[in-house]
């Protein structure tokens, strides 16, 4: 007795005991839970997450405004580093500023090194962040090579950089340095001629500088680094020069030439612009002489778009149009206008590119700043800055800011020697996307028309080509051949297995398309590349043929078994079509491939028919990993997907249903089109949905039985690339946060969505028809 | 015959006859598979002839033949034009040979076609023999010498008192690989873990001298061992160099092979069908269990195995708890709704999204998210001088990834077990008092435990197979140290892995000769698909066995 409020207290501790992880079970389930819906909804938050950067708008904010470091003689330009910290003027008297970018402070100032009693009378900045014999470390940013020309009919090459080094805490100091490459000495063009205009591009082998000069010549000066044997050894230079015309001084307006050193653009002061071709040095031949590139305005400023094969031209009435040269089929130039972007509101002041996306930002006098991206064709940014008249715009090395020159106070009149300098901030990561360039025509550099294409490789000179029209239309077409061969195979199969199969056989079939359906994706890749496709090749003729060959064995081989004395006949019960179909269908294979393939071939194709398709008058683009190989062994693929929920589908028709069917007098046949097929096409048709989606993602068939090339063809001999199989080959190397980084991530994205609403589609059509199953 | 078309029964048998394609191409697949696959490891004769194509010059082949393939004339005709084509000749056979051909000094593996009507005086010598070596693949020659140090040893009886000599050559090998690859690939590990903390110290500006002095002895010790190693290294090799077989070639040139470099000799000529039995029992399990040698174009796939193998268990580890628990949550805990058949909904289309997806969640969220911010919260002294730990694709995060992949399929089979425990039996339970969790536990589990199985079958068989979203969280052709090894902490979850589906991928196209690569690539296949096909075996058989165990207890 004494014992019992023991036992009590016990049983109470149990109870509570068993309560407490009652309810621990159910924290822990229901936590589980959660963080399954969390797991699902974070993989399309990330993705989302990754994507929205692309289309966030270009953001310009003010850092800060000061007088003009230096002194008060005109700006020839200005430059600044990669981290923004040290910026470099250069005036007209060659004397060289470095400031801080923040406050404008002159931290050291340099002089150029110019003959006596000489002036400089015009200036050119080669294009940034090349490498070459100046060039030998792979910190560019900052490096700048300028070539001045003087009233000596000399010419005078300067660089200025800068070097980072550390003190003994570990602070970074940055130091600003000129030198002179290029044997270092003035280059002597016309003597004692005013060098009134100058260009010059340069690579390893030397420099080329156009110079326009007071007698009227337009000249080629080429500075030939003469091989030396010691690399160590300062390089020797050997000059030559032509002249490419001879123009009054009054009429030219700007001479450029291109990075390549190929071609030399004089623009006139009547806007007409005349194109050469210096390719060999030694010879310029007149390519083409436009009259005028703007009939109602004039050109106020013309600039090399990075990489040098686009002119960006803009006007005084504030029009921005890109030209470059363009091939005709018989290798002829000629340059096109390519596209115009969208008005500013006043007189293009100037315009600067950035150093390594085909992006530029152009002000108008009346104080707008407007940033673009060419192969885009899109204005990012257009805003009004300043009461100020802008003079300048230059962007610095990664487009991360910008500098802008204005008069010092508004209402100034222009002459006026005091100019003030502004120093903003530009966030613009994602210029190259844009709907056009995503899934327009695109006119890309060095392509003879507007084209789609994918391209994602790319250095300095060549455009980023982001068009997923090829990858999207690969990933359909892919898709379309793989359904072409596993709907019918798919579908018929599933309504014999399902309605008419003797349940024995249906114990071996079903697991064996399981087995089909388990088969990893890169095994059958590897098939369709290393053997199907060879075979297939080999075999063309037969392929088709087996088309018609197939259905005519299996129809002949029914209309003879109904012949068949009825006493061997029943020896079989109903059922087994399939069983006995097998050596038949063997049969017709090896008939059509051995025999009736090789007597086509020899008829029609002399022999092959994959031979005499890329040969002769009939020449087409044909691939031994063409769309055949992909419909064949993604529809393999597809095929188990497409078939069990098919044949679910069909085989819980209610049975009464059929059986009523049936006592009424239907053949078989009559009651599966008229009752099966009907009540169970929902079914049908969320297994196509769902197969179809399967077929949209599958990545490493496409990755290894195709040529995995982007191209937009819907030709059943050519392969293809697909959103999938891009990812796959190309996300290993993109740069993390880069557009193309981003791109992928929204292709990913894409193919998320596109799965999950066909698939929530199919889902939901399957549960309705369960309902109306279990309703009937 | 129009009422035979009336009766329906023509499209029956087409229906028939779809259903018979499909398991025709699954059956010949498979039996593709296995049947090249496993010939791979048979040891083919070697056969001699002459070559003797018009206009070109004649050629000694000696090699194995791999295969012959029928080739249209016109494309032969392409080839060499001076081929006499009769008629009615519209086909070639084309054989395919494997030869080694000398290349600088050394004998390298070559596939050369042939074509079978110009090959003359084919034979097949009795006393021919292979050997092969551990880099530069077969040699084929006679015998003619053994060597110890320049003196001939022996002439007459070499194939007798090879096996003793190759036997010593071997553990000779197998010693000093051990010494290689354990021993100083630990005091590697070791001095890499050293550099790391030499890192961090620096990063933390360490005043104490005394631990940089620790680090200094502690490497010194290092430096010491690994030298002693190296010496012990060079004696074990001037040993394994004693021994010289010279080799006479088929057009009568010496060529001399150390022994060091033989896997194994044989004269597949005059090996009776039970010997070649015993080697190909040899080779298959050569090719289980070595590393892969020649740029993964020979030896064995180990590695691959390996990293397959321990990236399956854990994902199974990471998606077992959260996919069965999923599964009770739906069922069991959370109110049936709308939202809750969204959910279910949502879970089954994650089935559906395309593998490639995971892969690009994983390699952005896990690898470069997760991963890094790790990095910085754990190292932020690797993180300064850019070594990535955890933000690098890995096994961790291939695991974690297949794992995100494979839930739908665990938790769909494991609802479906569950849905399958009758009412009663839950309601019994609890009206004998028993709470919720002791009902699931006791009772509902047990009885859907096969639903569970059956799922995880499902899901290491599909991560088994799965490659493109691993080629990009971690896998890769080639990883210089194993996942596992006899370092602490054992298993390496932060290094990359070799996987058997991406080994297939590499092989098969990243390889140079694609023909050449093909038996093996057929070997490595076989053994995927098999692994693959038992497991579903098993679950389909675990799941039917389930169903009738349910209707008997339903009725």
């Amino acid at each position: 007795m004494s014992s019992e409020p023991n036992i009590q207290k016990s049983s109470s501790r149990i109870q509570k005991y068993r309560g407490f992880k009652d309810s621990l079970a159910r924290y822990i389930v229901n936590a589980g839970g959660y963080s399954v819906i969390l797991a699902i909804c974070l993989i399309f938050l990330y993705l989302l997450y990754e994507v929205v950067p692309l289309f966030y708008d270009t953001e310009v904010t003010k850092v800060s405004e000061y007088v003009m470091p230096g002194d008060s003689s005109k700006t020839l330009y200005l430059s600044t580093e990669g981290r923004l910290v040290i910026s470099t003027r250069v005036t007209e008297k060659g004397k060289v500023y470095f400031f801080n970018t923040n406050t404008g402070k002159v931290t050291h100032t340099e002089q150029i090194k110019l003959p006596n009693n000489s002036k400089i009378i015009s200036f050119y900045k080669t294009e940034p962040n090349k490498k070459g014999i100046v060039e030998k470390d792979e910190e560019l940013e900052g490096k700048e090579i300028v070539v001045f020309g003087l009233d000596t009919g000399e010419a005078i090459i300067a660089r200025h950089f800068f070097e980072v080094s550390h003190d003994e805490k570990g602070n970074r100091i940055i130091t600003a340095k000129l030198d002179y490459p290029f044997s270092g000495k003035p280059i002597v063009i016309s003597k004692q001629k005013r060098l009134e205009k100058i260009s010059a591009e340069w690579d390893e082998d030397g420099i080329s500088i156009i110079t326009h000069d007071s007698d009227g010549k337009i000249k080629l000066s080429y500075l030939e680094k003469a091989s030396t044997l010691d690399e160590d050894e300062p390089a020797e230079f050997e000059q030559s020069q032509i002249t490419i015309t001879e123009l009054a001084v009054e009429s030219v307006k700007q001479i450029l030439v291109n990075k390549e050193q190929k071609w030399v653009y004089v623009l006139h002061k009547n806007n007409g612009l005349s194109f050469y071709d210096i390719s060999d040095k030694k010879t310029a031949k007149l390519l083409q002489h436009i009259p005028s590139l703007t009939p109602q305005a004039n050109v106020s400023d013309m600039r090399f778009l990075v990489g040098g094969t686009s002119l960006l031209i803009g006007t005084d009435a504030g029009k921005l149009m890109q030209w470059f040269p363009v091939r005709d089929q018989n290798n002829n130039y000629s340059l096109i206008k390519i596209r115009e972007f969208s008005q500013q509101n006043a007189k293009i002041s100037s315009i600067s590119t950035e150093y390594s996306r085909k992006g530029f930002a152009a002000v108008d006098s009346k104080g707008h700043l407007a940033i673009y991206h060419s192969t885009a064709d899109r204005i990012l940014y257009n805003e009004f800055l300043t009461k100020k008249p802008i003079l300048a715009v230059y962007l610095a090395p990664r487009a991360d800011a910008v500098l802008i020159e204005t008069v010092l106070v508004a209402n100034q009149s222009n002459s006026s020697s005091t100019r003030s300098l502004q120093f903003w901030h530009i966030k613009n990561n994602h210029p190259e996307v844009s709907w056009s360039s995503l899934w327009g025509k695109v006119w890309y550099e060095n392509h003879p028309e507007e084209k789609w294409i994918w391209q994602s490789t790319a250095s300095h000179d060549v455009e980023p080509k982001f068009s997923l029209m090829p990858l999207s239309f690969g990933t359909l077409k892919a898709a379309f051949y793989a359904m072409l061969i596993s709907i019918p195979l798919a579908i018929l199969g599933a309504i014999f297995t399902a309605y008419f199969m003797a349940s024995r056989m249906r114990k071996v079939v079903k697991p064996s398309i399981e087995i089909m359906e388990a088969l990893p994706t890169v095994i059958i890749g590897f098939l369709a590349g290393l053997w199907l496709a060879p075979l297939v090749d080999k075999n063309l003729t037969g392929v088709f043929l087996i088309l018609a060959t197939l259905p005519l064995g299996i129809l002949l081989a029914s209309y003879y078994w109904n012949r068949v004395p009825s006493r061997y006949r029943h020896k079989i019960p109903d059922g087994w079509e399939a069983a006995l179909l097998i050596p038949v269908i063997i049969l017709v294979v090896w008939l059509t491939f051995n025999v009736l393939g090789p007597i086509f071939d020899n008829l029609f194709f002399d022999g092959s028919m994959s031979h005499w398709l890329g040969t002769g008058e009939n020449k087409i683009d044909y691939k031994q990993r063409n769309s055949i190989i992909i419909g064949l062994a993604m529809g393999f693929a597809v095929i188990p997907t497409i078939f069990s929920i098919a044949e679910d589908a069909i085989f819980a028709v209610p049975k009464h249903l059929t059986q009523g069917s049936l006592a009424l007098g239907a053949t078989a046949w009559q009651t599966l089109s008229r009752v099966v097929l009907l009540t169970a096409s929902p079914g049908m048709f969320s297994a196509v949905m769902i197969g179809f989606g399967r077929a949209i993602g599958e990545t490493m068939i496409i990755l290894m039985a195709t040529g995995n090339t982007a191209i937009m063809d819907g030709s059943i001999f050519t392969g293809m690339r697909t959103l999938s199989s891009n990812i796959a080959t190309e996300l290993p190397e993109a740069a993390q946060h880069s557009t193309h980084f981003r791109i992928l991530f929204l292709t990913a994205l894409v193919l998320f969505l596109f799965t999950f609403v066909f698939n929530t589609i199919a889902e939901i059509v399957r549960q309705r028809l369960r309902n109306k199953y279990s309703n009937l | 015959m129009k009422k035979w078309f009336k009766s329906g029964t023509p499209w029956i048998w087409l229906n028939a006859g779809a259903i018979a394609v499909c398991i025709l191409m699954v059956a010949s697949i498979i039996l593709l598979i296995a049947s090249r696959g496993m010939v791979y490891f048979w040891p083919k004769d070697v056969m001699v002839a002459d070559y003797n194509e018009p206009t070109q010059k004649k050629v000694l082949v000696v090699g194995e033949l791999q295969n012959s393939k029928t080739v249209p004339a016109i494309v032969i005709k392409e080839g060499n034009e001076n081929i006499p084509v009769p008629k009615d000749k519209l086909e070639f056979e084309r054989y395919l040979i494997k030869e080694s051909i000398l290349k600088g000094d050394k004998y390298k593996i070559v596939f050369r076609t042939y074509l079978k009507d110009f090959l003359k005086s084919i034979q097949y010598p009795k006393n021919i023999v292979v050997v092969e070596q551990r880099s530069g693949g077969n040699f084929y020659g006679y015998f003619h010498a053994i060597k110890q140090k320049d003196s001939v040893i022996d002439k007459e009886n070499i194939a007798g008192s090879l096996d003793k000599l190759l036997d010593r050559a071997t553990e000779l090998h197998d010693q000093i690989y051990e010494i290689e690859k354990d021993d100083i690939g630990t005091i590697n590990y070791k001095k890499s873990n050293l550099n790391l903390e030499k890192i961090k110290l620096d990063f933390y500006k360490e005043k104490d001298i005394r631990k940089y002095q620790s680090l200094k002895i502690s490497e010194a010790k290092l430096d010491a061992e690994n030298d002693k190693l190296k010496t012990k290294l060079l004696s074990l090799r001037q040993k394994i160099n004693r021994d010289i077989l010279v080799f006479k070639t088929q057009d009568n040139k010496t060529f001399e092979i150390n022994l060091a470099n033989i896997i194994r000799i044989y004269q597949p000529n005059q090996l009776s069908v039970f010997g070649k039995s015993i080697l190909y029992v040899e080779k298959f399990w050569e090719f289980l269990s070595d590393d892969p040698r020649e740029a993964n174009t020979e030896g064995g796939i180990f590695p691959a195995i390996l990293g397959t193998v321990v990236m399956v268990i854990l994902m199974t580890i990471l998606v077992t708890p959260i996919g069965v628990i999923g599964a009770i949550y739906l069922r069991e805990y959370a109110k049936q709704g709308v939202l809750i058949r969204i959910v279910r909904i949502s879970v089954n289309n994650l089935a559906g999204v395309p593998s490639i997806v995971f892969g690009v969640f994983g390699l952005g969220f896990f690898v470069y998210v997760l991963g890094g911010s790790l990095d910085v919260f754990f190292y932020p002294e690797r993180v300064d001088s850019n070594i990535t730990t955890f933000g690098s694709p890995s096994l961790m995060w291939a695991a974690l990834t297949l794992a995100l992949l494979t839930l739908p399929v665990v938790i769909v089979a494991t609802e479906e077990g569950l849905s399958r425990v009758p009412r009663a039996i839950r309601e019994g339970s609890l009206a004998l008092g028993a709470t919720k969790a002791e009902t699931l536990w006791r009772t509902v589990l047990p009885m859907a435990s096969p639903g569970m199985i059956t799922g995880l079958i499902l899901a290491i068989a599909r991560a088994a197979g799965e490659v493109a979203p691993l080629m990009l969280v971690g896998v890769v052709m080639y990883s210089p140290s194993p996942p596992i090894d006899l370092n602490p902490p054992f298993l390496h979850v932060d290094r990359t892995f070799m996987h058997l589906g991406n080994h297939i991928y590499g092989l098969a196209f990243q390889s140079p000769d694609s023909e050449a690569v093909q038996p093996l690539v057929f070997a490595t296949a076989f053994i995927l698909v098999m692994v693959i096909i038992i497991l579903n075996l098993t679950a389909i058989s675990i799941r039917n066995r389930l169903r009738e165990k349910y209707r008997a207890l339903e009725n």
